[in-house]
């Protein structure tokens, strides 16, 4: 096997891993201060990923350009899922959010087999099918975009946290409920809030990753199992564990399965999950719990 | 003030465990009637990776109440099952349908479905007639009340090497070497098994496979193993694929930059419609060598006919005729049973002879493993989205064309 050949593989890793790593970040973000396990987060991402590609049929909008607008769009379905449906259950024990939210997965699923039907469907863009070559290590260029829209979505959000009010605001109720309360913090709006963006991070990597890949509505439970994988080997809660955490998984089923065997690629991603539980419970970026 | 909830890393963990009641949960199952008495169960994966394939198929069950008429042949109520693309499903789907009255089941396009199917159609004594299913297996138990009228993976393989000798001597142009890259389920691995010891019986195939590669029917990227692939430097790609992979597998050629001469494919997907129309003249070039039909028996184009009337622009294909004559199989043995008692009905299916039929080969009848041995395979091509029928050359319609444009030259 040639260099050339090893770095392409390890490189389109780390790409489809930063997408992947978005993803995630979503769903550390709801964990990290809703403190609700978002069972529906592959779900909401093949919603984003439909919309991809009814947009892209009815007004030809490249991914890249409909970024934006689609999170904002999932924003919204995820502000008003946490107001209507997911505030009630704030104070019920975890199984019965657990199974609400389930619901909420086996609705969207079944929805969108309704609408769209079990085909799968993608869409090809201007540079779908163009690649970079860089003294033969040839990289796919719809990673590399889907990459950096990814990298700069991830920033952005880190910014949001570290430099507004709103940011501080929702991680104060992160770090102490109690005491945004006594301060009067809104903490119901916060809550909204932050599904919101949570959402919103879904659907931008859901816009990105249909750049890279077809959708189908059976996609949405594996996205969800892939989120988990990701945010556990991360780090529950950690942001940036969220992005760590997407890199070496993509890394790890890339390179396990170019020197092993393909067919069991996502074995390795599963056994990188059990090795940090068995030695790192906490996830990489994760921090120990009392 | 009630307290918040927490919860803990450990009750986050032992949660995961509920996604997977989401990914296993039963989108669909309808039930539907045409009134006609023989009551039919067609259990198809209707949803979950293989949901595109069993939609495929219901055009082939929607097609035939019409041409079952023409025939003069009793017409049956279809009961619709889902096995969503689950083993288990499939099972409990059967025993399901059995339950609710069906007389006599066919399905279920995938070998591990149907293995499932068909022990419970035996167990209840209640005949199955297998679409598409290629695992030798099925039929090596002994069991009276199974059927399958589609080729075992010995056979496509053994006709695919036979076509493609047949190509190759025709074109004067054949590849040395070929990779060979199958997915990762139980047909996949069964043709698999097949492939090497069935090349040994063809000393004339012109290549030699420098690599095997397996590979996840579900995964979302297959780039590591194309790059695998291409490593090889073979001339060739030899796939055992399903639809979605066979797309994906395509554009990451393209991307790659790696143009074989040739990809010969031995499973669906190559030859679908949505591969054809994802790709565009992308999709041109690659052999199938699939359980297919004569373009020139009669039946065929009154199928032909009966497709392009229901679904326009869709090409006929496997799905649609191999599920049309599992039904045409019920409906003729109906006829002659004059009953539906499952065991009149299932001594009528074993002396089965139908002339007049769609697939290559003689026709269909079933020996006492309840397989119709005699069917032929058929070698096609992708050309300008549509399907020509290269091989062999009693029942084609079209020259073969090889090599392949390149991606890059098209």
């Amino acid at each position: 096997m040639t260099t050339e050949v090893i770095l392409k593989i390890a490189i389109s890793g780390v790409l489809t891993g930063l997408v992947y790593g978005l993803m995630a970040l979503g769903l550390s973000v709801i964990f990290g201060v809703v403190r609700v396990v978002n069972f529906a987060h592959g779900e909401m991402m093949t919603i984003a990923m439909y919309l991809v590609i009814v947009l892209f049929s009815a007004l030809g909008l490249d991914p890249l350009i409909m970024l934006v607008p689609i999170s904002a769009v999932l924003f919204a379905l995820g502000y008003l899922m946490q107001r209507a449906i997911i505030n009630p259950f704030i104070n019920r024990p975890e199984h019965s959010q657990f199974m609400l939210l389930v619901a909420v997965a086996i609705v969207m699923v079944n929805g969108l087999l309704l609408i769209f039907g079990p085909d799968s469907q993608g869409i090809t863009t201007a540079y779908s099918f163009d690649s970079f070559d860089l003294g033969g290590v040839i990289i796919d260029a719809g990673k590399v975009y889907a990459a950096i829209a990814a990298l700069l979505v991830a920033v952005a959000l880190f910014a949001f946290f570290r430099l507004t009010l709103t940011g501080k605001a929702i991680r104060a109720c992160a770090d102490n409920y109690h005491g945004a309360l006594v301060v009067g913090l809104n903490v119901k709006q916060l809550y909204a809030l932050t599904f919101g963006i949570g959402a919103a991070c879904v659907g931008a990597a859901g816009t990105m990753l249909m750049i890279v890949t077809d959708v189908t509505p059976a996609i949405g439970p594996a996205y969800t199992l892939l989120a988990f994988v990701i945010v556990i080997t991360g780090g529950l809660g950690s942001m940036p564990g969220a992005i760590v955490g997407g890199i070496l998984i993509g890394l790890t089923e890339a390179l396990g399965g170019f020197f092993f065997t393909p067919s069991a690629k996502t074995m390795f991603s599963f056994a990188i999950l059990v090795l940090v539980l068995l030695f790192r419970p906490q996830g990489i970026m994760g921090r120990k719990t009392a | 003030m009630a307290s918040k909830t927490r919860i803990s890393r450990r009750t986050f963990t032992a949660g995961m465990g509920a996604a997977g009641i989401v990914a296993g949960t039963a989108p669909f199952n309808i039930i539907s009637a045409q009134g006609a008495p023989l009551k039919v169960g067609v259990l198809l994966p209707r949803s979950g990776a293989q949901a595109g394939i069993g939609q495929d198929c219901q055009r082939g069950v929607d097609i035939t109440a019409g041409i079952l008429k023409d025939l003069n042949l009793p017409s049956l109520q279809i009961m619709n099952g889902d096995t969503e693309t689950n083993v288990e499903v499939a099972r409990a789907r059967a025993e399901r349908l059995i339950n609710e009255g069906a007389q006599l089941l066919i399905g279920a396009f995938d070998s591990g479905q149907s293995t499932a199917i068909a022990q419970v159609a035996e167990q209840r004594g209640i005949p199955y007639v297998i679409n598409i299913a290629a695992a030798p297996p099925i039929t090596e138990q002994g069991y009276k009340f199974v059927f399958r009228n589609f080729p075992t993976a010995p056979t496509i393989l053994s006709n695919a090497f036979e076509n493609q000798i047949e190509i190759f001597k025709a074109t004067g142009n054949a590849p040395k070497t070929a990779v060979f890259m199958h997915v990762n389920d139980t047909f996949g691995a069964a043709m698999q098994k097949g492939f090497t010891g069935i090349m040994g019986k063809y000393p004339e195939t012109p290549y030699k496979v420098l690599e095997t590669i397996a590979y996840d029917g579900t995964a979302r990227d297959l780039s590591v193993e194309v790059a695998k692939a291409k490593a090889t430097n073979a001339e060739a790609l030899v796939m055992v694929s399903r639809l979605n992979d066979a797309i994906l597998i395509t554009r990451e050629l393209i991307k790659q930059r790696w143009s074989p001469k040739a990809i010969l494919s031995m499973g669906p997907g190559w030859y679908e419609d949505q591969y054809l129309k994802t790709l565009g003249k992308l999709g041109d070039g690659p052999m199938s060598f699939v359980p297919w039909y004569d373009p020139n028996k009669k039946l065929s184009k009154a199928l032909e006919t009966a497709l392009a009337k229901a679904h326009p622009g869709l090409n006929m294909n496997t799905n649609h005729v191999y599920t049309f004559e599992a039904l045409l199989i019920a409906a003729d043995a109906y006829k002659r049973a004059g009953s539906a008692d499952p065991k009149a009905l299932a001594d009528a299916i074993r002396a089965t002879n139908i002339k007049d039929n769609v697939s290559p080969g003689p026709g269909i009848q079933f020996d006492a493993k309840g397989q119709n041995a005699a069917l032929k395979n058929s070698a096609i091509q992708n050309r300008g989205g549509k399907l020509v029928t290269i091989a062999p050359a009693s029942a084609s319609n079209a020259k073969p064309q090889h090599p392949m444009t390149p991606y890059d030259k098209r």
